[in-house]
């Protein structure tokens, strides 16, 4: 699935067809815009973020403690509570609460992190099959694709495309793309893959210490259709996803689903506690990477991320490349933060795919300062050593040109120091500049040589 | 008042006619104004590169030149955000703090510390402004579409004291251009697109001009309306705000 293109490969290739960039960037837009317009219906918009922001401080902070509190009052709700550090350790468990039941089928629902674990290829390897239940994640698993986007996991299909697709593995009529009839055939087939499975697999929205109850948030309400069929229910979350107190969910729900998509809250916030007679439930925290980013200062406030997407849905570089291009399962700003700290030699590019423009910081309900932190990583990769050579080669001599006033200064009046150092003054087919720029005029005289003829005039 | 004149080393070599007009506008209003001639760079294109390591005696250098000044002004918004951000010292660490304080952007120094509220400029033309994301998001020249807060702009503020002015709207007030520094090269792609994208937000909405606090985005954005034969010019603020002496 990892491809060996970089980035700014794979955004080239998204670019050869300008007019579905320009309908990606739209439809991202559109709902870029429905977020701005809920949150100016939200009285005191800007407040609850600082609000949210600081409740995730605090969270952090006491991560340890609250984590705890949280895994006493599940157990004393009656709910089975795991530990993983890593991937694999979750995907096991995940196998082994499934195999001790003898379950073959499991459907899932609402969970990025175990995208980020592959447990669908894990679990289908051991003979177990999954169904993502969500529509977004049902037609991306259907297609053998990653999501390409947190919330909005199909977004860069077209509808006709996704007609396509289920003519060939559902076997509707050839060129239907209607989406209300698209989405009943789907609904329709995953009612039954609902009856018959025995164990349902969700995510985590918000886990609250306090009461040892977790939160999932959708509009489909898939994630609940299939807990409420199964005879075992499990749930995957990040370490990160704790909240202090159920109160705190007031701040949380109000911004979640308007960051998203502008919606003022999903349309289903479902509590989930202790389980039903008869039922089982389990529930394993993930780590995989989370208390490393936690023993990284500059970096650990990207746990505060409540994965919203609003921060995908404005950056102009993630509307104009596509969620795939950054070949990460979260992508976008955020995924671009994320995941230098589990891979910073795979992910060596993803801080770079950006213009630090800040839009992503100003929409982030959390206020995670994303470009700040895309600045840090570009610094923490280069001091690891991860880019070119022949870059930190060239930014030497930039170094030494631009801290001595006598080389710049012979350097500047040819011309020369500019032409070869700036990406913009080499007029030939091989520079990027060029491709589809043109120069710009370098002939004038220099500002420090008029001063030096005219500024004593003045 | 002396202030110290940076010239970002692009505009020096590229757009010494926005940096002419900005030494010009400052002496209109009374200003004592020096281009320290031993002054490089401020650091900006390895920092964002991921060496920011590398800019340490460029750092020196820049306090050398600057720390005399009661203010420092520069035509460039990026650069002054890098520097208010960024400028650190081994060798004089007060003198990088003070200068941290005292660098302005110059549509911010001329509304926030000299307050003008009256300009002698005339420039018959439909003008539209780009919002630089350094000014905007990182030194606040106007009001963020992202955030819930008054409407407010420096930039707009000064240009609707231009006689014969006109300004147009655009779609999306505050996207970025997408040049980026060296993102407009690792990116060629997207980072066309984006410019392409931006100019054509402000063509629709019959722009002559485009305006801007930052002459690298207008770079990126002149390079693209070049290729493509546009009409459409880009003109640094200062040169607007110093029309009257110019011929426009
Ligand atoms: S970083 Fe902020 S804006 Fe982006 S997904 Fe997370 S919470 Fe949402």
């Amino acid at each position: 699935m990892k491809s060996t293109l970089d980035h700014a490969a794979l955004a080239e290739e998204f670019n050869k067809d300008e007019e579905r960039v320009d309908w990606h960037d739209g439809a991202l837009w559109w709902i870029r815009q429905k977020r701005d317009r809920s949150a100016h219906q939200t009285p005191q918009w800007e407040e609850l973020r600082e609000a949210a922001s600081a409740i995730k401080s605090n969270v952090i902070s006491n991560l340890h403690d609250y984590l705890i509190q949280f895994e006493e009052n599940l157990k004393k709700n009656g709910v089975k509570v795991y530990w993983a550090s890593d991937a694999e350790e979750h995907n096991q468990i995940v196998y082994s609460i499934l195999k001790a039941k003898e379950i073959k089928q499991m459907v899932k629902s609402k969970s990025m992190l175990t995208e980020e674990c592959h447990l669908n290829e894990f679990l289908e390897e051991r003979g177990i099959e999954v169904i993502n239940s969500d529509l977004g994640e049902y037609i991306q698993q259907i297609d053998n694709e990653p999501p390409s986007h947190i919330v909005l996991p199909c977004i860069h299909k077209r509808k006709e495309e996704i007609g396509e697709l289920f003519h060939e593995h559902l076997g509707t009529e050839k060129g239907l793309s209607d989406p209300t009839l698209l989405t009943r055939v789907a609904r329709k087939h995953l009612r039954n893959v609902f009856l018959t499975r025995r164990a349902a697999l969700t995510g985590v929205n918000f886990a609250v210490a306090e009461t040892g109850e977790y939160v999932v948030c959708t509009n489909e309400g898939n994630a609940d259709m299939g807990a409420h069929l199964s005879e075992v229910q499990i749930a995957s979350m990040g370490l990160e996803k704790i909240i202090p107190e159920r109160k705190h969910l007031g701040v949380f729900l109000r911004l979640l689903a308007r960051s998203a998509i502008g919606q003022p809250i999903t349309i289903y916030s479902s509590h989930y506690k202790k389980p039903r007679p008869g039922q089982e439930m389990h529930l394993i925290l993930v780590d995989k990477g989370r208390s490393n980013l936690l023993a990284r200062p500059d970096f650990r406030e990207s746990l505060k991320c409540i994965k919203c997407g609003g921060c995908m849905n404005t950056c102009p570089v993630y509307r104009k490349s596509g969620g795939l291009s950054y070949h990460n399962t979260i992508s976008g700003p955020i995924g671009a933060i994320l995941a230098p700290n589990l891979d910073m030699k795979q992910h060596a590019d993803l801080p770079f795919a950006s213009t630090l423009c800040g839009s992503c910081s100003n929409v982030c309900p959390v206020k995670i300062p994303i470009h700040d932190q895309l600045y840090k990583w570009r610094q923490e990769i280069v001091k690891q050593g991860y880019s070119a050579s022949r870059k930190t080669f060239s930014m030497k001599a930039m170094a030494l040109t631009l801290s001595s006033p006598e080389i710049y200064k012979t350097a500047g009046k040819t011309g020369r120091w500019l032409l070869n150092n700036a990406p913009f003054a080499i007029n030939n087919k091989f520079n990027p500049w060029y491709k589809q720029r043109d120069m710009p005029d370098s002939s004038q005289q220099s500002f420090g040589e008029w001063y030096a003829k005219n500024g004593s005039k003045k | 008042m002396n202030i110290g004149l940076f010239i970002p080393c692009y505009v020096n070599q590229l757009y010494p006619n926005a940096a002419i007009a900005t030494l010009e506008l400052l002496q209109k209003f009374g200003a004592d104004v020096t281009y320290p001639a031993k002054q490089t760079c401020c650091g900006q294109p390895m920092a964002n590169s991921g060496y920011e390591h590398l800019t340490q005696s460029c750092n020196d250098l820049f306090v050398e030149n600057f720390s005399k000044f009661d203010y420092i002004v520069a035509p460039s918004a990026s650069c002054v955000l890098h520097v208010k951000d960024h400028l650190h010292s081994h060798a004089d660490e007060a003198a990088a703090t003070e200068i941290r304080g005292k660098i302005y952007e110059l549509v911010e120094f001329l509304t926030d510390v000299l307050k003008i509220e009256k300009l002698d400029a005339h420039f018959p033309h439909k003008v539209g402004i780009h919002q630089s994301c350094h000014g905007l998001r990182g030194l606040h020249l106007a009001q963020m579409s992202e955030l819930i807060a008054p409407d407010f702009s420096k930039p707009r503020h000064l240009l609707n004291m231009v006689s014969g002015l006109e300004l147009t709207e655009l779609d999306r007030v505050d996207e970025c251009c997408g040049f980026g520094g060296l993102f407009c090269i690792a990116e060629e792609a997207v980072s066309v697109k984006m410019g392409k994208d931006r100019i054509t937000d402000h063509t629709k909405h019959g722009a002559e001009y485009i305006t801007s606090p930052d002459l690298s985005c207008l770079m990126h954005m002149e390079g693209i309306l070049q290729r493509n034969k546009s009409k459409v010019k880009i003109i640094h603020i200062a040169e607007i705000l110093n029309s009257s002496s110019i011929k426009a």
